[in-house]
């Protein structure tokens, strides 16, 4: 019986809204599948598209760019770059056979908590439907399920 | 006297426009001769394998090599030339990030074979693909099999120096002949392992003559699609130039005979993926704020992956697409 | 103990010394982390990436915990430090000036939240240790790519700008003028006051405003550490705090201020005379030449130059004919003042939702339907009727009022907020009306929302003077009647919910307590100043709980409805409030900015500036002679969009460079864990 598959996505969330509004579906403990793991930027307009490539080619399964939403950016207009950037990284990746579904652009501002939770959720499912991507031959790296039988496997 | 070290010069999956920007050095191929022992080059000169075998471990010292790993017998020489030479330098775009050959990389190589073999051009209908193996009455005999996906050449083996170019510039390549000699002759210092040589340290539009401006593009445009100012930046112009992240070493020589560049340079000093930053620097000077003009503008980006992988997806971060590692998965099981 | 070359992630070139520290915060994390065995398996796992020590301990916060972080640098050598506890927007600091007490640059610190991005969101208690460590393998990755970072500091130019001159710029410019440094008030109309001189009486008091603003005015007018330019605009902003140069056009007044003595023989002789719109709300007339009220300040007037005879035919001439100081200038031109100032108080009010968009409420079209602004002048002893309230005829006084609340505010067509002000507004009027016609009058409200100081007080006072409330939002203003009795009225067409029946209720006058919108070129402000505004055009403040003066850009600061509707003792106290922090400042003398800093390599830079037309701060110039771009550190506000754009990669950014975040992803990833068993 294999166990069920559990997507790992990396999240890149910007400092001043959505990294709060990740901070703050914590306070309020809304729950959400443990699945997603975080890096905070300054700003989403920090997002280089090579950080989204090096992610899927490290293993990871989906990838979610979170930002400040259009016209409320901490830096005045930055989001709109990382727009733009993730709307063209998009068509590219097409091309190499990744489901646009795999990368998810996610506007939420520090007061939207819940928003930002919900969109993990669905993204999440999304993904996990989709399959994994399994990139490469990187068979090491462990899924979030292997990560948890290897805890397992430590000598105390 | 003392013997001329040993040269070498080998071809894997690669067009043969490497040997010919060798020879285009004109005179300079002299100097090669006269300070080298040539010892291995399928080109210019009958060897065999077996006498590379036989050569004692890093007796040549200086092998160039070009051409993607795409089969067994690349990867089988490379590995070998690695053991037989001081100085392994993966010469032109194929060895260094996969150029062309790389772009079988979006497909399933097993493809590759069945096309070969059995398409509109083939008469093939009782469907006959070679085999790897085969016996006949002297034996089994063997040809290469195709790799699942194409490497470059550092993918496979320890690169001493890269010399990126599609080709590279023979004018660089007489520069590096120069710089080998010199050293040779104890007048000079190689530089430090790993080093990109025969090439700039900046980009292509360091060398290109061409205006720039702060750049807005409210449209991407084919090179026929508008008449370009032959003065203005290209990518101002709306023609997507890779100009921006390509290295510089060639004179910006496409640029300047009106046309953009292409990136067969391969990315500049420290890039770790050169499409990614394309793509970045491209998009982050779009002219929209709303994503459907933003997806408009991004029609006129045709084939993105084309544009931005087309010299070094080998050697990018993804490497290839989902079909070829469906086929890579499949060989290492075959393997195994 | 044998070193297993880990062949995905980054090698380890050098030697760094990690410290691992991991919070329990209670049972807060480690109710549902396993904290303890997380601890064990980084100082195992993560050996051969640096990992010196591990541990884990029940606050980290706590003075004792910190000890153990202070300690550990001294005894062990540590040269970064990892702690893997709440968010980093609460204790950053306190664990960065942990390490800097023990000698370790503060930026060699990172936290890494397992709190609220781990315990507090998950319930699979596996999981989320397994998402711990990864975390935690992530972070370690990270800081290994830290360098130490210097904070710039930055001196504090002791001059302050406030841009807008109504209650609660005075507010924030006399405070800080009083303490003895230097304010340049700003005010794009000839005179300050803002939109409380046109009030009549203000609540719940019923002091009257020009009486408790006027002598503020005055104070500003003739203090002297305040430099007064009405009639004035910003136009643009450079610099950063402590620094900024702010471009402002003096408009011209066409009058020599000097020379002008504020008599008023110019505006008496002006044969022009306009629709007062602004001041008078369109009720009444102003000259060309023309101060906007008698107590303005300052007392100059300005030429309306679009409706002055001269300036359209050569002809009349009046006002320099009768001027004896000979003060009119017809062909002053307007001045541009470049100014320093070290931070800045925007206090540019707000402007009034237009009714005529509520057309069911027949604004515009039906005469004596009016806006509580056009109310403010009728009730103004002052005002175009001196403080009748009448009809739109000018003369009869209506028997019978009607007062809707919340037009164009708390609807989904219009704006969705509430402003604040308006039911103790109409209240107001109730009690004016009452007071000045002995009208009939009704108020229509959805929420009574009367909620400060003496507010519900006064509620109750209009209530005992015989004021008719009806609960139910006015469907329509008509003039169309349906029986006899309506004859010649408005007739409010109302659902009483209280009663549950829809009522017909013929008045005189309908008085719109029109909701507040922001300026109508507030993005543009927003903009011009470098911050943000929300989607409905209010400045965003830093913090809407525990910073609503302050905004993400250092230097620039909110006061008064600016930052959201608000009534007059909110925005004074926002101006103080505005003006406390700014003196704050100015008294440390200097600041220390973050280093989060991008910079360009020169080497690498080729010229094809793409990252050029990239900052909002205009940090990036570009060198024509040398073919090179470069960044200001000082006016860099650390976003990394240019670090992310530039093609050659020959931008890097401090705190959040590339090698940093690769790595990351790598320890994300666990591509730097020691995939077997590690023998201890």
């Amino acid at each position: 019986m294999t166990d069920p598959f559990e997507p790992t996505i990396i999240g890149f969330t910007c400092n001043w809204c959505s990294y709060r509004a990740a901070d703050l579906a914590g306070t309020a403990r809304i729950k959400y599948p443990p699945n997603v793991r975080l890096i905070r930027l300054m700003c989403s307009g920090r997002l280089d598209p090579t950080f989204v490539f090096k992610a899927l080619a490290s293993g990871a399964d989906g990838v979610m760019i979170t930002g400040c939403h259009p016209g409320e950016c901490h830096y005045i207009e930055q989001n709109y770059k990382a727009l733009r950037r993730f709307q063209l990284m998009r068509r590219t990746l097409q091309g190499f056979g990744i489901e646009p579904a795999r990368i998810r652009l996610v506007w939420a501002s520090a007061a939207e908590g819940a928003k930002f939770a919900s969109e993990v959720t669905s993204f999440i499912e999304e993904v996990r439907a989709l399959g994994p991507l399994h990139w490469g031959k990187n068979d090491s790296v462990p899924t979030l399920t292997e990560a948890v039988i290897q805890q397992e496997e430590v000598p105390a | 006297m003392t013997a001329k070290p040993k040269f070498a010069m080998y071809w894997a999956a690669s067009c043969g426009g490497c040997e010919i920007a060798v020879l285009n050095t004109n005179e300079k191929i002299l100097d090669v001769d006269a300070n080298f022992d040539v010892v291995f080059w399928p080109v210019a000169m009958d060897a065999k394998y077996k006498d590379v075998e036989a050569m004692e471990d890093g007796s040549i010292l200086l092998t160039l090599f070009n051409g993607g790993i795409r089969n067994e017998e690349n990867e089988h020489i490379a590995k070998l030339l690695r053991k037989k030479s001081k100085i392994l330098v993966a010469f032109g775009s194929c060895a260094n990030e996969g150029c062309i050959p790389g772009l079988a990389n979006l497909i399933d190589s097993r493809e590759i074979v069945h096309t070969a073999f059995n398409t509109i051009t083939t008469d093939n209908p009782h469907e006959i693909y070679p085999m790897t193996s085969y016996d006949v009455p002297e034996g089994e005999i063997h040809i290469p099999k195709l790799l699942p996906v194409l490497k470059t050449l550092d993918q496979v083996v320890d690169v001493d120096y890269y010399m990126p170019g599609c080709p590279p510039e023979s004018q660089q390549i007489a520069a590096v002949i120069d710089l080998v000699v010199q050293v040779v002759q104890g007048k000079a210092e190689l530089p430090p392992k790993g080093s990109v040589i025969g090439a700039g340290n900046s980009t292509v539009c360091d060398e290109c003559k061409r205006t720039r401006n702060v750049k807005t593009i409210k449209a991407f445009n084919r090179i026929w699609g508008i008449a370009p100012d032959p003065t203005l930046c290209l990518l101002e112009q709306g023609i997507p130039c890779n100009g921006p992240a390509t290295r510089s070493g060639c004179r910006a020589r496409c640029p300047k005979a009106g046309a953009q560049c292409i990136g067969c340079y391969g990315p500049a000093d420290g890039v770790v993926d050169y499409g990614a930053r394309l793509i970045s620097a491209f998009a982050s000077v779009i002219d929209a704020k709303e994503p459907q003009e933003i997806d408009h503008i991004l029609d006129g980006l045709v084939d993105p992956t084309g544009q931005f992988y087309r010299f070094n997806l080998a050697g990018s971060l993804l490497k290839a697409a989902v079909p070829a590692w469906k086929a890579e998965s499949t060989h290492e099981k075959e393997k195994a | 103990m044998t070193e297993k070359v880990i062949a995905n992630a980054s090698p380890l070139d050098s030697q760094e010394r990690i410290g691992v520290y991991v919070c329990h915060c209670g049972t807060n994390i480690a109710g549902v982390v396993d904290v303890v065995q997380v601890a064990e398996w980084a100082a195992k796992q993560l050996k051969h990436r640096g990992v010196v020590i591990a541990r884990e301990y029940k606050f980290m916060c706590s003075s004792l915990g910190q000890e153990l972080i202070e300690k550990d640098i001294k005894e062990l050598g540590l040269n970064r430090v990892i702690v893997a506890a709440c968010s980093p927007h609460l204790h950053e600091k306190t664990f960065r000036t942990a390490c800097a007490n023990a000698g370790l640059n503060p930026f060699l610190c990172e936290m890494v939240s397992i709190r609220e991005q781990v315990s507090w969101v998950h319930t699979d208690k596996a999981a989320a240790t397994a998402k711990a460590k990864a975390v935690i393998s992530g972070g370690v990755e990270r800081v290994r790519h830290h360098v130490p970072l210097e904070p710039i500091v930055v001196p504090i130019n002791p001059a302050t700008m406030v841009v807008g001159g109504g209650i609660a710029g005075i507010q924030s410019a006399l405070e800080i003028a009083d303490a003895g440094f230097h304010v340049y008030l700003v005010e794009r109309e000839p005179s300050i006051g803002g939109h409380m001189a046109q009030f009549d009486k203000t609540f719940p008091t019923l002091d009257c405003a020009a009486c408790i603003l006027t002598p503020k005015m005055v104070s500003v007018g003739s203090h002297p550490n305040i430099t007064l330019l009405t009639w004035s605009e910003v136009e643009k902003v450079d610099g950063y705090v402590g620094n900024f140069t702010v471009t402002v056009r003096k408009k011209a007044r066409k009058i020599d201020e000097e020379l002008c003595t504020g008599c008023g023989i110019c505006q008496e002789k002006c044969p022009r005379k306009i629709i007062d719109d602004v001041y008078e709300a369109g009720l009444g007339y102003r000259k060309a030449v023309y101060t906007p009220f008698p107590q303005a300040v300052p007392n100059r007037p300005v030429i309306d130059v679009p409706n002055c005879t001269y300036y359209e035919k050569g002809t009349c001439k009046a006002c320099e004919i009768f001027c004896a100081p000979k003060a009119i200038r017809f062909d002053q031109q307007d001045e541009i003042l470049t100014l320093e100032v070290g931070n800045i108080i925007l206090a540019t009010g707000y402007d009034l939702f237009d009714a005529r968009r509520v057309t069911n409420y027949g604004y515009g079209r039906l005469p004596n339907v009016f806006t509580s602004l056009e109310i403010e002048r009728l009730t103004n002893a002052a005002g175009p009727t001196n403080g009748n309230i009448v009809l739109r005829d000018g003369k009869t006084a209506p028997k019978s009022v009607g007062i809707v609340h919340c037009v164009g505010s708390r609807d989904r067509n219009f704006n969705n907020y509430c402003s604040v002000i308006c039911c103790m507004q109409s209240l107001k009027f109730a009690h004016l009306v009452h007071e000045r016609t002995g009208a009939t009058v009704y108020n229509f409200y959805i929420d009574m929302r009367t909620a400060f100081k003496d507010y519900d007080e006064f509620y109750q006072r209009v209530m005992e003077e015989g004021t008719l409330f009806v609960r139910g939002k006015v469907a329509e203003v008509t003039n169309v009647p349906r029986y006899e009795t309506e004859k010649g009225k408005l007739i409010i067409q109302v659902e009483d919910t209280l009663v549950g029946k829809q009522r017909r209720i013929p008045v005189d006058m309908v008085i719109l307590s029109t909701g507040l919108e922001p300026r109508k070129d507030s993005k543009e402000i927003a903009k011009t100043f470098g911050i943000s505004c929300s989607v409905n055009g209010w400045f965003i403040e830093k913090h809407p709980k525990l910073d609503p003066i302050a905004t993400m850009t250092e230097g620039i600061f909110i006061a008064g409805c600016a930052q959201g509707p608000k009534d007059i003792p909110s925005s004074v106290a926002q101006g103080a409030a505005a003006a406390a922090r700014v003196l704050g400042r100015i008294e440390q003398k200097q600041m220390a900015l973050e280093p989060v800093r991008a910079s360009v390599i020169e080497e690498k830079c080729s010229g094809c500036r793409i990252c050029n037309g990239l900052c909002p701060f205009n940090a990036i110039t570009f060198h024509e002679d040398r073919m090179v771009t470069e960044i200001n550190p000082a006016l860099c506000q650390g976003c990394g969009t240019c670090v992310a754009a530039c093609p050659a990669g020959a931008i890097t950014g401090t705190g959040f460079s590339n090698d940093q975040i690769m790595a990351q992803i790598e320890g994300l990833m666990m591509l730097n864990v020691d995939q077997e068993p590690v023998a201890a």
